[in-house]
């Protein structure tokens, strides 16, 4: 077996090891939450009577390894169990929510990536003059706002002062493509703000880095452009820690972004699993957890998988 | 001049005159805001409801946790869909009376025991079943039943039977109750197919509107039901769209996406009137904001400590702080205007002299501990501040314990001493006591035990002459002033806002938000 299949195969079954690991965690968090589910559903308005009736019908009574391994084989095969509150099932309630979760990270990543490595080259090639001070300035700005008072004012000034966009970001499926991204426009806007500084920072950092090697001044030597340097000799060997932070990103647009679903009535994952966790509907809360770790491990794992196969040493072994 | 008057109210109603300027023009004719704002009211009731278009409501207290089984609803959006596509036997009157809904008539039995509720004839479901008295009834076992969850099992309990008779239901009690109507106007008995037993969250009713699309937490349309009996109903699609967060409601508003919202943030509700196509409604009621002591626990167990709290608290205060306004003082009852046997008591100020006097009588030293979340009431880690600091003027000190929100409901409210609440109060007296104040009672968030209390309330209950109950409630609310667990410094109003598209909204109705829960079908959408 070749050394880069063998690494390759190591840190698959790490990632699935690790998910493995975090669904034990997920579960037990899950249990030693305090409240109960019976309560929280009824709220104030609970009798003694309608409290004890929920709670048997709801079954949070048997023991919890047992439990943990029902739900653990279920969950491998696809059947998350059903709701307590709403008795609906979890995967097909979750499914819609998490397609709408991955359309707006698709098109917030679609926007922020591609613009956030540009202005990372552009701001290496005008290094330390005024386009690198401004972009530096303008994303370090946008990332130390919080992302709902970002979210207010764009919807103050573009929503209701110059009524652009729509404030709810409302999707449903009757809509066509071009609908839902007018309806997403601002949620998007945002969300490329508050990931945008990360990204091009580090794409410049790293790039800067390369630059200093003594092959970019051999390419310099040969009389490539500037760009032609960065895009030909710098960029691919900066790739590594790009992809990274790419990755966080993305994880990031998928399971950080509560607070923006909430700010524009996005119904996205976000907001179902918050609801959940209020009323202490503990399958649903394990579903989204599940979910959620599989995405982070997931997209961690291709960032991983991006560096080993871009390191001509792993590529090439003697 | 009050020809004039009139003019320029069917001007404004007909949107040739805007609010404002009418209001504007009314002040200088010397007619007081309230006045002129009935008059506008009546002159766009006059103008008449239009047909068509869709309106839309922007609403907070949705989640997609949220079912349509009319027995599990809890908050403002559920209510808002259940009238859209259900209806009650009988409905509380704009006038704070009871009308007919899906029961034509109904008659009680001298001892106030026996009540017997004709069926309207001819009334059928959405799927196209006729309602019978069968419906009735099993829809009355549902909410009753020894394992149902309703929210309505409290108020079903004093029922002993229900039976069909003919197109007639007849429901028997344990003990007279003159307020039978007044409970089966209760928001969860709506009434279903078969009382709902074979499919629960099947939204089939007799309303004017037909679900057409549900997404829990998230979003609901209806269409007309064009076999609807009565008249309610303007636009032909109603949509209701859950927005939970405020300033994200109030510039959905804004900025034209919905015609209609609740919850109006007291802070910011002038300023969102200020905008020349939008008014904030404002509506008061019997909601109220609460500081809570267990009666039988040390120190509250004690008169004067709790006549010290109450006397250290400065209402008017809270109302304009807390409420910006859009409120009423409390008097340490949970029974206000908008209760139908309503006597005025004697309003109880702040003193601090006398608060003062109760603690040293009662000689007790040292702090004593209030425990508050924000999710108690909107501002209740304010008001507690407020309370606080009016408090160490008459020399108490009070140390404010904030809890999580998370767990309130269970943790803290009704199990811990001392501690801030709500209630959204109810359509009766007798309700309201018997919810939270009789000694029995489950939420008796207080633990008050008085004997003498509990005996007026069960006598008031079968009381038929309103003169004689009406003074039986002042006493039990003076009972209550003066020796109740219960502080209540201010009844919030309804704070709701609409847009120039849509007309026909009326303040002051009877009841829960949003003119009890109909601004969806009686509002309607301007040509």
């Amino acid at each position: 077996m070749s050394p880069i299949v063998k690494l390759l195969a190591q840190r698959i079954a790490l990632s699935l090891l690790l998910l493995l690991l975090i669904s034990i965690v997920i579960f037990a968090g899950t249990i030693v939450l305090p409240g109960d589910v019976a309560q929280s559903i009824l709220g104030q308005s609970a009798t003694p009577e309608a409290l004890a009736n929920l709670r048997a019908e709801l079954g949070v009574n048997d023991p919890p390894v047992e439990r943990y391994i029902a739900w653990l084989f279920g969950a491998m095969q696809g059947d998350l169990g059903t709701a307590l509150t709403s008795g609906q099932d979890i995967a097909q309630a979750l499914s819609s929510r998490f397609w709408n979760t991955l359309f707006l990270a698709f098109w917030a990543a679609v926007v922020a990536v591609p613009l956030a490595i540009f202005l990372g080259l552009l701001a290496v090639r005008f290094k330390d003059r005024w386009p690198d001070k401004t972009i530096s300035a303008v994303t370090l700005a946008s990332i130390s706002i919080p992302e709902f008072l970002i979210g207010y004012v764009l919807m103050y000034f573009i929503a209701v002062q110059l009524r652009w966009f729509p404030s709810v970001a409302m999707v449903n499926d009757n809509m066509s493509l071009f609908e839902k991204l007018n309806a997403i426009a601002l949620p998007i806007a945002v969300l490329t703000l508050v990931v945008l500084a990360h990204m091009m920072r580090m794409t410049r950092a790293a790039i800067l880095n390369v630059m200093q090697s003594a092959y970019i001044e051999t390419a310099e030597l040969k009389g490539l452009n500037a760009f032609q340097v960065i895009y030909r000799h710098a960029f691919p060997n900066a790739i590594a820690p790009i992809v990274n932070v790419v990755m966080l990103n993305l994880a990031y647009l998928v399971v950080g972004v509560v607070v923006i679903e909430v700010v524009f009535v996005y119904p996205g994952m976000g907001q179902y699993l918050v609801d959940h966790v209020s009323k202490r509907d503990v399958p649903v809360v394990q579903a989204c957890g599940l979910i959620f770790a599989a995405v982070y491990i997931g997209l961690n794992m291709i960032a991983d998988i991006v560096a080993i196969l871009s390191n001509p040493r792993l590529r090439h072994p003697k | 001049m009050n020809r004039h008057m009139q003019y320029l109210a069917s001007q404004a109603a007909a949107g040739k005159l805007s609010r404002r300027d009418f209001l504007g023009k009314a002040a200088a004719l010397g007619f007081t805001a309230v006045s002129a704002n009935l008059l506008l009211s009546t002159a766009a009731k006059a103008a008449g409801p239009q047909k068509g278009g869709t309106i839309r409501l922007g609403l907070q207290g949705g989640s997609t946790t949220d079912s349509l089984d009319p027995a599990l609803v809890t908050n403002t959006v559920g209510l808002m869909v259940t009238r859209l596509w259900g209806e009650t036997l009988v409905e509380l009157a704009d006038d704070g009376g009871i009308e007919g809904k899906l029961a034509e008539s109904y008659e009680a039995s001298a001892d106030a025991k026996t009540w017997t509720f004709k069926l309207r004839s001819g009334v059928t479901y959405s799927n196209g079943q006729s309602v019978t008295a069968d419906d009735v009834v099993k829809t009355m076992e549902r909410h009753s039943g020894e394992d149902t969850k309703s929210g309505a099992l409290g108020i079903m309990r004093g029922i002993k039977d229900v039976r069909a008779d003919g197109d007639s239901v007849v429901f028997e009690l344990d003990s007279p109750n003159a307020d039978l109507p007044y409970l089966l106007a209760d928001y969860h008995l709506i009434i279903q197919p078969n009382g709902g037993n074979d499919d629960p969250a099947a939204p089939i009713g007799t309303g004017p509107y037909i679900i057409k699309s549900a997404d829990m937490g998230v979003r609901f349309v209806a269409e007309k039901n064009p076999n609807y009996w009565g008249d309610l109903g303007n636009a032909d699609t109603v949509e209701i769209i859950v927005i939970n967060d405020d300033t994200a409601r109030v510039a959905a508003l804004q900025s034209g996406q919905v015609d209609v919202i609740d919850r109006v943030p007291p802070r910011t509700a002038k300023l969102v009137d200020r905008a020349p196509n939008i008014t904030v409604h404002s509506t008061s009621a019997a909601g109220h904001y609460v500081f809570i002591m267990h009666c039988n626990t040390a120190p509250f167990d004690n008169n004067d400590v709790r006549l010290a709290l109450k006397y250290g608290i400065n209402r008017q205060e809270m109302v304009d702080k807390i409420l910006n306004g859009y409120g009423t003082v409390g008097n340490d009852t949970p029974i206000n205007a908008s209760y139908p046997m309503y006597t005025e008591l004697e309003q109880r100020q702040f003193d601090p002299d006398k608060a003062m006097h109760h603690m040293k009588k009662a000689g007790h030293d040292g702090a004593i501990l209030l425990r508050t979340s924000d999710n108690s009431f909107p501002g209740a880690p304010d008001a507690s501040a407020l309370f606080q600091q009016s408090l160490s003027s008459a020399g108490i000190q009070l140390d404010v314990k904030r809890e999580p929100n998370d767990g309130y409901w269970s943790e803290v409210w009704n199990a811990k001493p001392f501690c801030t609440s709500y209630w959204g109060g109810r359509p009766t007296q007798d309700q309201m006591f018997t919810t939270a104040y009789l000694s029995t009672a489950d939420w008796n968030d207080t633990r008050f035990n008085n004997e003498q209390f509990d005996q007026m309330l069960v006598a008031a209950r079968g009381e038929l002459d309103v003169a004689k109950r009406t003074q039986m409630y002042a006493d039990m609310s003076t009972i209550l002033r003066d020796e109740g667990g219960l502080i209540c410094p201010m009844f919030n109003d309804f704070v709701e806002a609409t847009t120039d598209k849509v007309d026909g909204f009326v303040e002051g109705i009877p009841g829960q938000v949003l003119m009890n829960g109909y601004a969806a079908s009686k509002l309607w959408v301007k040509a």
